[in-house]
């Protein structure tokens, strides 16, 4: 094996092997347009659209249930803020923002029937929502009592997971337990499976191997890429060469891409996706095209890599406002109703609030709490000469 | 002399290493632009260019699978793992082929990757972001483990990483990269698997490493006011071990309290426990003890202070081995 000994290497800044900002911020411009892969139901401009592939999974959307969108997105927008604001005052030690995504996922969570499965990622406040989950069990994660509260059988949403794609798998797994159980095919109780992660997370193994036990299990579950754009630092295109939702096609089930910030296609979209599944022809793979308006986390500088323009566009295509604007335009939905959730959310926020400035400090004894499902001689020795060691201090 | 971070310190070694050798390269995620999560590799990548500070996509395994392959080729890959709790993807790769390729191939095929990991706890994070995975590499035989515990040995530890022919898994105390010393880039430095007497004591040893040698010199220190002279040993090495330094302070106090915040059980401590009292038994006034984080999941950040050893866990061993 030669080493080529003449190799030198590239000065800085002399290759680009990636498109610029400049053009990647063109390149969301032109989805503005109208990318004709792209599902829409809601324009940015609030104006109800038709898409004859997925208007029949939204017959049923009318006003009610666009003032009901309306107020699951304005309620989960308002504690994630709070949430932002508690990490600011040192109430929490991190907060992972939804600040734009709010749309796809609500739209996904909204499309799911109580015996479906969620196995989310750690930003998916507006799916657990609408599984149910009190937001105020979001808050030990990011204050640091516990790593996620909720009984993830009782809500059928799983716990957050943090390693990248890890969930990918298991996922798939559960799926495979449903069609195993003969829970696939016609009938009200046929169950199916979603499982979230983000753009990043396609480059990993583990959503790999999932996509092909997918495949060749049939398994019942919808894979829900939300891409915002970035994995952290790192735009989209450092993970992929192609439109993700076309990846699916080389593993042999559909992808489809979604307007991450249309309520009403992502709900439309992805109720036909769990239909898929649950009567046997899942997998599907449906990447929400979305952007994280905010940080990646509260510890992470966006001003370092991304641009201000590209915020700015993305600004025009907030998945609240154009709710808003479709009801009060087609609908001729008065002040008063957005004055209620107004409040509602403002009510949210302080309870949220609250609750996070009295939680509890655990107590030492909380360290070796469930450790194993049965009882270690070895950890219940250790736990006790800790305890014991613990009390010697009490009133020092 | 200027005060260095200890983040700087592994910046400018890295710098210093791509400059000297253009077969350097580093790659991780976010290592580009962001200058990493912790900004280790900060202004790299706009001096030395994309293609030998690569971005690359989110795949521990694809991080570490495709440096192996880059030094087959003669390249001197590091890579960053972005917290230790995100390295068991790229597990497979480091003890099925990093570990073996040069025993595999008898020599013919040299893998000089080093694995950069930030490790331990100590800063309030979210559930992965606190591990000691320490022991399982040291476990691996073919690997090289160090863990650098202050500025100085920083900027030298990472620099001789990178010229060693072995892949080294080089862990990096995180909540001790803002901490300031002492790093003169004249002195000569000390070799990189030999541990080193820290702070030189007569009434017993404590041996330790990494973020835990703060913790363990403000003990000594606070041990001194009650009289008790306690040599300080920073591993500095933990695979290949060297342990000679400890075993010839054992024979000269005859007390050992190692140090960790990893498990207990079948942990780098162990290893210390196990042979110390093999080679200096006769010497050994008390059993040797450890103090090490619980063997438990590492906890939700608020139990932390019940979690990692502190002075008064650390005082406390101290105690009991001179009470034997
Ligand atoms: C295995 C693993 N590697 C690295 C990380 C650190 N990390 C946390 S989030 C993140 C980016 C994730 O991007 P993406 O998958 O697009 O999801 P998003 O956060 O944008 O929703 C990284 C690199 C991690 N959590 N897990």
């Amino acid at each position: 094996m030669s080493v080529p000994q003449d190799w030198i290497p590239p000065k800085a800044g002399v290759q680009e092997s990636r498109p610029s900002r400049e053009h990647v911020v063109a390149g969301l411009k032109a989805t503005d347009e109208g990318d004709p892969e792209l599902v829409q139901l809601l324009t940015p401009e609030g104006e109800r659209v038709s898409d004859p592939r997925f208007d029949s999974y939204a017959t049923d959307l009318d006003v009610d249930a666009l003032r009901s969108l309306y107020r699951d997105l304005v309620l989960v927008r308002r504690f994630d803020r709070e949430g932002n604001a508690l990490q600011r005052q040192g109430q929490l030690g991190i907060w992972v923002p939804l600040l734009g995504q709010e749309a796809a996922q609500i739209g996904a969570g909204r499309a799911m029937a109580p015996q479906d499965m969620a196995f989310p990622s750690y930003r998916e406040h507006g799916v657990a929502w609408t599984r149910g989950i009190d937001p105020t069990e979001l808050l030990g994660i990011f204050r640091g009592t516990d790593h996620g509260s909720w009984d993830p059988k009782a809500s059928r949403f799983h716990l957050y997971t943090i390693v990248i794609g890890n969930q990918v798998l298991n996922a798939t797994g559960y799926a495979m337990g449903q069609k195993f159980e003969g829970k696939v095919g016609e009938g009200p109780d046929s169950e199916a499976t979603i499982c979230f992660f983000g753009d990043g997370a396609t480059s990993q193994g583990d959503v790999h191997e999932g996509f092909v036990w997918a495949a060749v299990y049939d398994a019942p579950v919808v894979f829900y890429c939300q891409n915002n754009q970035w994995a952290i630092s790192e735009p989209t295109e450092r993970q992929s060469r192609v439109p993700l939702y076309k990846r699916a096609t080389g593993y042999g089930f559909p992808g489809i891409r979604v307007d991450g910030n249309d309520v009403l296609a992502c709900l439309a979209v992805t109720r036909w996706a769990l239909e898929e599944c649950r009567s046997g022809n899942g997998p599907v793979l449906i990447e929400a095209f979305t952007y994280r308006m905010d940080a990646h986390t509260t510890s992470d500088d966006p001003s370092r890599y991304r641009l201000a323009d590209e915020l700015e566009l993305w600004k025009l295509k907030d998945p609240i406002e154009r709710v808003r604007v479709n009801l009060v335009r087609e609908h001729h939905v008065g002040q008063e109703f957005f004055d209620e959730v107004q409040a509602e959310s403002d009510e949210l926020a302080a309870r949220f609030r609250e609750f996070c400035e009295n939680m509890p400090q655990p107590a030492p004894d909380r360290m070796f709490s469930q450790v194993y499902a049965e009882p270690s001689p070895v950890l219940e020795a250790q736990r006790a000469a800790y305890l014991e060691y613990h009390a010697s201090f009490e009133g020092v | 002399m200027a005060q260095t971070t200890l983040a700087k310190a592994l910046n400018n070694g890295l710098r210093a290493a791509m400059e000297r050798d253009p077969k350097v390269i580093v790659m991780g995620e976010d290592v580009g632009k962001l200058g990493g999560v912790y900004r280790v590799t900060d202004g790299l990548q706009k001096d030395f260019g994309e293609q030998r500070v690569l971005d690359t996509p989110l795949a521990e395994s694809g991080i570490i699978g495709t440096a192996i392959g880059l030094a087959i080729r003669g390249f001197r890959p590091v890579c960053e793992i972005q917290f230790d709790g995100f390295v068991f993807p790229g597990f497979d790769q480091i003890v099925s082929q990093l570990a073996k390729l040069h025993y595999r191939s008898q020599g013919k095929v040299a893998v000089p990757v080093v694995v950069r990991i930030p490790f331990g706890g100590g800063i309030g994070a979210v559930e992965h972001h606190s591990e000691s995975p320490e022991s399982y590499f040291a476990h691996a035989a073919g690997l090289k483990v160090v863990a650098c515990s202050n500025p100085a040995d920083a900027y030298w530890m990472i620099q001789q990483a990178i010229a060693s022919d072995d892949p080294v898994i080089f862990f990096e105390p995180k909540r001790r990269y803002w901490e300031k010393g002492e790093v003169d880039p004249d002195a000569e430095p000390q070799p990189l698997f030999a541990s080193r007497v820290v702070r030189p004591g007569s009434t017993l040893t404590v041996a330790t490493y990494g973020p835990m040698l703060k913790t363990c010199l403000a003990a000594a220190s606070a041990a001194e006011t009650e009289g008790h002279d306690i040599e300080v040993i920073d591993l500095r090495t933990l695979s290949p071990l060297d342990l000679d330094p400890v075993v010839e302070s054992v024979r000269r106090t005859g007390r050992l309290v190692v140090v960790s915040e990893a498990p207990s059980e079948s942990s780098i401590t162990s290893e210390i426990a196990a042979r110390v009292q093999q080679e200096a038994f006769y010497s050994l006034e008390a059993p040797v003890l450890r103090v090490t984080g619980f063997d438990t999941p590492y906890p939700p950040s608020k139990c932390e202070e019940d979690y990692l050893p502190d002075l008064d866990r650390v005082l406390d061993a101290v105690d009991r081995s001179l009470a034997w």
